[in-house]
């Protein structure tokens, strides 16, 4: 550990450590609770929470990636799904080949969907993928690098506001087309699924689910802290500069498109590693995941948690995506009622989201307590 | 007809008596039991024995042949359960009203349950169209005429030489003699005799036809062992200088039809934006609801057919300004609960209409099921205008583009010549000094985005004449409608306008060579990269208050 | 103070996220109910087919417990909705299988929601059974595909056109995604195994929900107009289908002349059509709800009264929902368990009435024997049949006619083979998961 001083951008983000200590106790905490007490046990959890969880600090991490764009620096991506589903794809494609000859078809090389829609070879995009580490380096080149060529199209002849929204969404939108398409080669509407193994374990055996979902927690914990570091130093407020004032800091001298575009392929490359995880943990990556929709729904999860709070896009991806788990199983047939309705009444009373309220509630607290004992202490829970 | 039916004698008896009578009743009355036993045999459960009991009606020689076909042909003959009587059958109030096809008596009204119908199928009703065809050669109407000369070309059977060149020889009409004589020309082409077929390719000159321009084609092909379909060199070269002419007719009104068929896809694009120019465009509203208020304009046309399903005629007619109220009326909702306190934080704007939209597409699913509604096209909107052989445009694209047309005229008047787009204009452009020239800038906000909800319900309207009303009927169009706006340039109708037909055009040239998807992709990639060159779409709009 | 205070949190936190995820995750409820899990999307875009699947399980649930439910047991239903998204497809199975420990599941209409729950049904060894006709090429010990195989649809509706209608060249339309494209592949290798030329076979592509098909059909028309016999197969799935029939109608295509034989346009999407220009278009299915059976007119009385609306139409995935239903049924009497795999033996051979008459036999491949129907659009929305085999053709899940999958069978009963994939070449079955 370093010093205080040096560490001093996370000691004062008091939310952000409860949040991470959280993450941190439920990654330990319930891994033990699934492997260990026996299942008929009140105690055990079964592997279905860990499954869904490990969703949902996935889908924080992609939030905490939106977070870190809009939040600190103004840009309002409505197409952040494709760099999650690029990374997705990637590390499908490695699953799929590590699949092997153990297809339907027994084909050596190639994955199912090719052999019956009669490939004859594998194109040349799916070589490597077989390598695990090539695998990895792609979920993190391919959304880097889109972002990089959009961001610096984008950001170079000063695209902003609604407009840049619109073309994120148009990007998604026309790789969801893509992807769509059979002649791809990525599986069409089926997308890539049946996956066998990872790096030799078994996705079906409880201790590869659990090792996934620490890895999805140590992600987002890692996610955080990246984040973190980012907005407290200089750069970050630079970005923050550049959300509230863009021009004035371009006249300052600034080279805002230079500091944007870091944070959108930074953010980008996050999404990515979210979808890489995400994948092998709910066995399917289809075009879906390009589909706006979904890109428009993170929005919602930020804004819902508390935009440019970074711990607040966690919370509000967790809180959103249980209340969907819940509803769809408990309500089936009104859930989009409650869910709709959530999003009007929370940006109608929750200006702040989930954190902002938070926040509030404590400064007032704070005031009270200060008054009522004449010194401010820090608040505790 | 040389067969002799029996006959009891007081039929004999009763026949020698009108002997005298007009010839041609006795002729009819004749041929009456005849007449009777065929129709009678359509009732045959079989079809294959209806496919013969129908041929034999189209051998007979009677004037009453040709409704009952006709009836046949569009479904709606029936017998009656009771007594097995044939008849054509009409919609009525809550059933049918029957003729007697025998002896033309109405029988009144019955309920849907007492009748049965004569179903046919694609052989019988191809094999009766060209029938129905034969018999219209002679119709007054020369429209019909020609109709029914194009149906023949379709079909060429040599059986109908005769009557067609009798219908030459007395046609008067240039424009159908020249169908008739392409209809005739199509048999002559398989004539043994050189010359016919060289009059027939002659014929066919000059006549614009997709089924001439594939017979000539196939006639000049060489074979695999190197013959020609067509022995004479004279014929084929004929057929070849015709060939040519008509090639180069048919790639011009591929150009036409392709500039249809882009001006009619940007015209379903104009639609379905020009509302969202105005929420969108002129209130900055990030509106993901837009979709779902042409989703309740769809809606409002299927309950307005419910409504009065005697008049589906006009049905289009009641449901345009009945979608603009109920759309309009539910966009003033909305802004009043909801959007009203969101001014000043567009993308907020975005996540409550978010919630809305889910609200709108699950309020819809429940009260109409998550099922497509049926909405009946009306007749004046089917069909198509047949330009000639190579060029039809189909009547509810055509409305369509000139409805679009009409809305944005509309729109454009509203906004730049009224007192209330005055108001809108000055509102958009700086509140605080509208509102201190003692204008409503709370009702003007209102109002605007109701304007711009029932526009989207007018589009609805239009939109349920073309695809499906369901509940997902407007998220297929949310992300176009925001391209085209931001294409176009925030707060520009002209450029919506523009970047619409622009966009339309566009994907319908690509297409044909790209097919759909790639096509669809190619234009995304394309709007992304033109924003990178004008940055505020196509009119961008001057002035300062863009960046706010 | 500040370093111990997290850690102290640590703990709580800790302590209290698991204690609630427990109690969520171990709310077993007593067997004295059987569960039988509805897995069918009631939101997204797939709500307009399979809502009414929801029902019909429902319906025949509630008959069931009438006549006394099964074993002694009442049924009792848990419905989940998963919102026409693939990956919650799974999320919903699992917790189906592993929260509400149902004992059986029906659902899934897609091929990509089945290709997604399959993992996961057959690692927790659940029942899924599935109603909707697909590309084939799939047998999993865990599902039973209740709808048909591509030779039970596509193959004697090509043959009816050739042999019946004279059909010579042939427009092969469909969305892009996965069972059109199997199914055409399957049919130009067939077509071209009857010596249909390469050029009188004419395939094309369109996204999910096109609705701009004014190119596509003056393609269609000009290939038609060559002079042969030509007919449209036709793979478009639901949504695209309003629009591409209006413009067929609109721009003059009539069936007389190039009739359209669908796969997925039944009864359900005819009520949401304006049929009066589809008169004489053809379909190909298992079932229509003109046919005219005993058993039709009462399964149709009781949807009628179970729906509250007379209106309402039944459809072939209804009719595979209610066979597979009513084997599963027959199979756990049978069993006399709901065991799954003691289930599964009594499946095989298990024979259940067809609504249209016949029998339909649940085969060692998991995959039924039905009638095939072809039936021509009426102005009412219904379909009257024009054709049908004369015998009930046996699934096959593995076609003939791709080269790849004619060397594999599938047969689950044959203690040798005991798979689904069994190559008859290298005698070997890949990739199973048990």
């Amino acid at each position: 550990m370093t010093s205080q001083a040096r560490l001093a951008w996370l000691q004062s983000d008091v939310g952000g450590k409860r949040v991470l200590a959280i993450i941190l106790a439920v990654i330990i905490v319930l891994p033990l609770l699934n492997l260990l007490v026996p299942p008929d046990s009140v105690f055990h959890v079964s592997s279905y929470t860990i499954g869904l969880l490990g969703k949902y600090l996935c889908y924080a991490l992609l939030a905490l990636a939106v977070d870190l764009i809009w939040g600190y620096c103004g840009i309002l991506s409505l197409g952040h799904g494709a760099f999650f589903a690029l990374g997705g794809y990637a590390m499908g494609m490695y699953l799929m080949r590590q699949i092997g000859e153990r297809g339907v078809y027994g084909h050596p090389v190639l994955p199912d969907f090719m052999v019956f829609l009669n490939w004859d070879a594998l194109p040349w995009y799916w070589y490597g993928f077989d390598n695990f580490y090539f695998a990895m380096l792609m979920v993190l080149v391919a959304p880097g690098l889109l972002a990089f060529v959009f961001g610096w199209l984008a950001f170079r002849s000063r695209v902003t506001g609604v407009y840049l929204s619109i073309i994120t969404q148009a990007m998604t939108y026309a790789l969801m087309l893509a992807f769509f398409r059979n002649d791809m080669g990525f599986g069409g509407n089926n997308g890539l699924t049946d996956f066998k193994d990872i790096l030799g374990f078994s996705l079906q055996a409880d201790t590869t689910k659990v090792g996934l979902f620490v890895a999805s927690g140590v992600a987002l914990i890692l996610g955080y802290l990246l984040c973190r570091y980012v907005v407290s130093s200089k750069l970050g407020r630079v970005l923050i500069s550049i959300r509230d004032a863009e021009s004035r800091s371009r006249f300052i001298g600034y080279r805002v498109e230079h500091f944007k575009l870091f944070v959108f392929v930074l953010s980008a490359v996050l999404a990515g590693v979210a979808g890489a995880l995400y994948v092998p943990q709910v066995g399917i990556i289809n075009p879906g995941e390009f589909s706006p929709i979904n890109s428009i729904e993170i929005i919602v999860w930020v804004a819902l948690g508390g935009r440019g709070f970074l711990y607040g896009a966690i919370i509000g991806a967790v809180l959103v995506n249980y209340g969907k788990t819940f509803f769809t199983g408990a309500f089936p047939e009104v859930w989009l009622f409650m869910l709709g309705g959530l999003f009007v009444v929370s940006t109608l009373f929750l200006p702040q989201g989930v954190v902002g309220i938070v926040q509030q509630w404590k400064d007032k607290r704070a005031e009270q307590k200060a008054h009522a004992q004449g010194k401010t202490g820090e608040a505790v829970p | 007809m040389t067969r002799q039916p029996k006959r009891a004698w007081w039929v004999r008896a009763w026949l020698a008596l009108l002997i005298l009578a007009c010839s041609q009743t006795l002729w009819a009355q004749q041929q009456a039991p005849d007449f009777t036993a065929k129709i009678a045999d359509l009732t045959t459960s079989s079809f294959s024995k209806r496919a013969k009991a129908i041929e034999a009606v189209v051998a007979l020689d009677d004037e009453r042949v040709l409704p009952v076909l006709e009836a046949l042909l569009e479904g709606d003959l029936y017998y009656r359960k009771s007594d097995d009587r044939v008849v054509i059958a009409v919609d009525a109030e809550s059933g049918y009203r029957i003729t007697d096809v025998i002896s033309g008596e109405d029988l009144g009204a019955v309920g849907k349950r007492d009748v049965k119908k004569i179903a046919t199928n694609n052989r019988m009703r191809k094999n009766l169209r060209v029938q129905i065809a034969a018999y219209k050669l002679v119709n007054k109407n020369p429209d019909v005429r020609r109709t029914a000369a194009g149906d023949l070309i379709k079909t060429p059977s040599p059986e109908f030489l005769p009557i067609l060149q009798k219908a030459i020889a007395n046609e008067e009409e240039p424009a159908v003699r020249e169908a008739l004589k392409v209809a005739r020309a199509v048999i002559l082409l398989d004539s043994d005799q050189e010359v016919d077929r060289l009059q027939a390719i002659k014929d066919m000159d000059g006549y614009p036809n997709k089924y001439t321009l594939a017979m000539l084609k196939q006639l000049v092909r060489q074979n695999d062992d190197g013959s020609y379909n067509e022995p004479s060199e004279l014929v084929r070269e004929e057929a070849i200088a015709v060939l040519k002419g008509l090639e180069a007719q048919e790639t011009w009104y591929k150009f036409v039809e392709d500039l249809f068929f882009g001006l009619s896809a940007g015209s379903v694009l104009l639609l379905a934006a020009v509302g969202l120019a105005i929420t969108f465009g002129v209130m900055g509203v990030i509106n993901m609801a837009h979709g779902e208020m042409i989703m309740l304009g769809a809606y409002t046309t299927y309950v307005v057919q419910l409504l009065m399903p005697n008049l589906i005629e006009a049905s289009l007619i009641v449901a345009i300004p009945a979608a603009f109220v109920v759309s309009g009326l539910m966009g003033i909702i909305i802004e009043r609960t909801v959007i009203r306190h969101l001014y000043g934080r567009p993308l907020e704007t975005l996540l409550a209409t978010f919630g809305i939209s889910l609200i709108l597409q699950q309020l819809v699913r429940t009260i109409f099921s998550p099922l497509n509604r049926s909405v009946i096209t009306p007749d004046w909107m089917s069909g198509s205008l047949q330009v000639n052989g190579f060029l039809s445009l189909t009547y509810n694209r055509l409305y369509i583009i000139v409805f679009a047309l009409l809305v944005l005229f509309g729109l454009m008047l509203l906004l730049k010549r009224s007192f209330f787009g005055l108001q809108m204009r000055a509102v958009t452009q700086n509140r605080a000094m509208a509102s201190s020239m003692g204008i409503r800038t709370g009702w003007v906000d209102a109002m605007t985005f109701g304007l711009g909800s029932g526009i989207a319900g007018i589009a609805g309207v239009a939109l349920s004449q073309l695809t499906n009303v369901g509940p997902n009927l407007g998220q297929s169009y949310i992300i176009d409608s925001f391209l085209v706006v931001v294409f176009g340039g925030v707060g520009s109708l002209w450029g919506t306008f523009v970047a619409a037909m622009g966009l339309g055009v566009a994907n319908k040239f690509v297409e044909p060579m790209a097919g759909a998807v790639l096509a669809k992709i190619l234009i995304l990639v394309f709007i992304i990269l033109f924003i990178q060159r004008r940055p505020r779409g196509l009119f961008a709009i001057k002035g300062r208050f863009v960046e706010g | 103070m500040k370093q111990t205070k997290p850690k102290w949190m640590k703990v709580m936190a800790g302590a209290a996220v698991a204690a609630s995820v427990s109690m969520m995750s171990t709310f077993a409820v007593a067997a004295d109910t059987i569960k039988v899990g509805v897995l069918h999307s009631l939101s997204g875009t797939m709500a307009i087919s399979e809502t009414t699947l929801k029902d019909t399980v429902l319906m025949l649930i509630e008959d069931q417990n009438k006549k006394g439910g099964l074993l002694g047991k009442k049924l009792e239903p848990v419905v989940v909705d998963p919102a026409s998204n693939w990956p919650l497809f799974a999320e919903k199975a699992k917790e189906l299988l592993e929260k509400e420990k149902v004992d059986v599941i029906f659902g899934c209409w897609t091929s990509v929601s089945r290709k997604s729950v399959l993992p996961v049904i057959e690692e927790l060894n659940g029942m899924l059974f599935y109603p909707v006709q697909y590309e084939g090429e799939e047998s999993s010990k865990n599902v039973f595909y209740t709808g048909a195989a591509p030779n039970q649809q596509a193959i004697p509706a090509v043959d009816y056109l050739m042999n019946e209608i004279g059909v010579e060249r042939w427009v092969l339309a469909g969305t892009d995604y996965v069972y059109p494209r199997t199914t055409n592949k399957i049919l130009e290798s067939y077509l071209k195994q009857k010596g249909v030329d390469d050029k009188d076979i004419m395939i094309n592509y369109t996204p999910f929900g096109h609705s701009d098909w004014q190119t596509i059909v003056s393609d269609i028309k000009k290939f038609g107009a060559a002079g042969k016999k030509t007919a449209v197969v036709s793979t478009i799935n639901g949504d695209a289908n309003v629009p591409f029939y209006k413009e067929l109608a609109n721009q003059g295509v009539s069936a007389e002349d190039i009739p359209v034989v669908a796969f997925s346009v039944g009864e359900e999407e005819l009520s949401g059509f304006d049929t009066g220009p589809l008169v004489g278009h053809l379909a190909a299915w298992n079932y229509f709800m003109s046919a005219d059976s005993e058993a039709n007119e009462k399964f149709i009385k009781k949807w009628h009264a179970f729906i509250k609306d007379k209106d309402r139409v039944t459809n072939d995935p209804m009719e595979a929902t209610y066979i597979g239903f009513n084997m599963w049924a027959k199979a756990v009497e049978k069993a006399g368990t709901t065991d799954v795999d003691k289930v599964r033996q009594a499946m095989y051979g298990i024979e259940v009435p067809n609504l249209t008459g016949g029998t339909a036999k649940m085969l060692p491949n998991h995959h039924l024997t039905k009638p095939v129907l072809i039936g021509e659009i009426q102005d009412d929305g219904q379909f009257v049949i024009v054709w049908q085999t004369e015998d009930e053709v046996p699934g096959d899940a593995w076609t003939d006619y791709l080269p790849e999958s004619s060397k594999i069978i599938s047969n689950w009963k044959d203690p040798k083979i005991n798979c689904g994939n069994y190559n008859t070449e290298t005698k070997k079955c890949s990739g199973q998961n048990y």
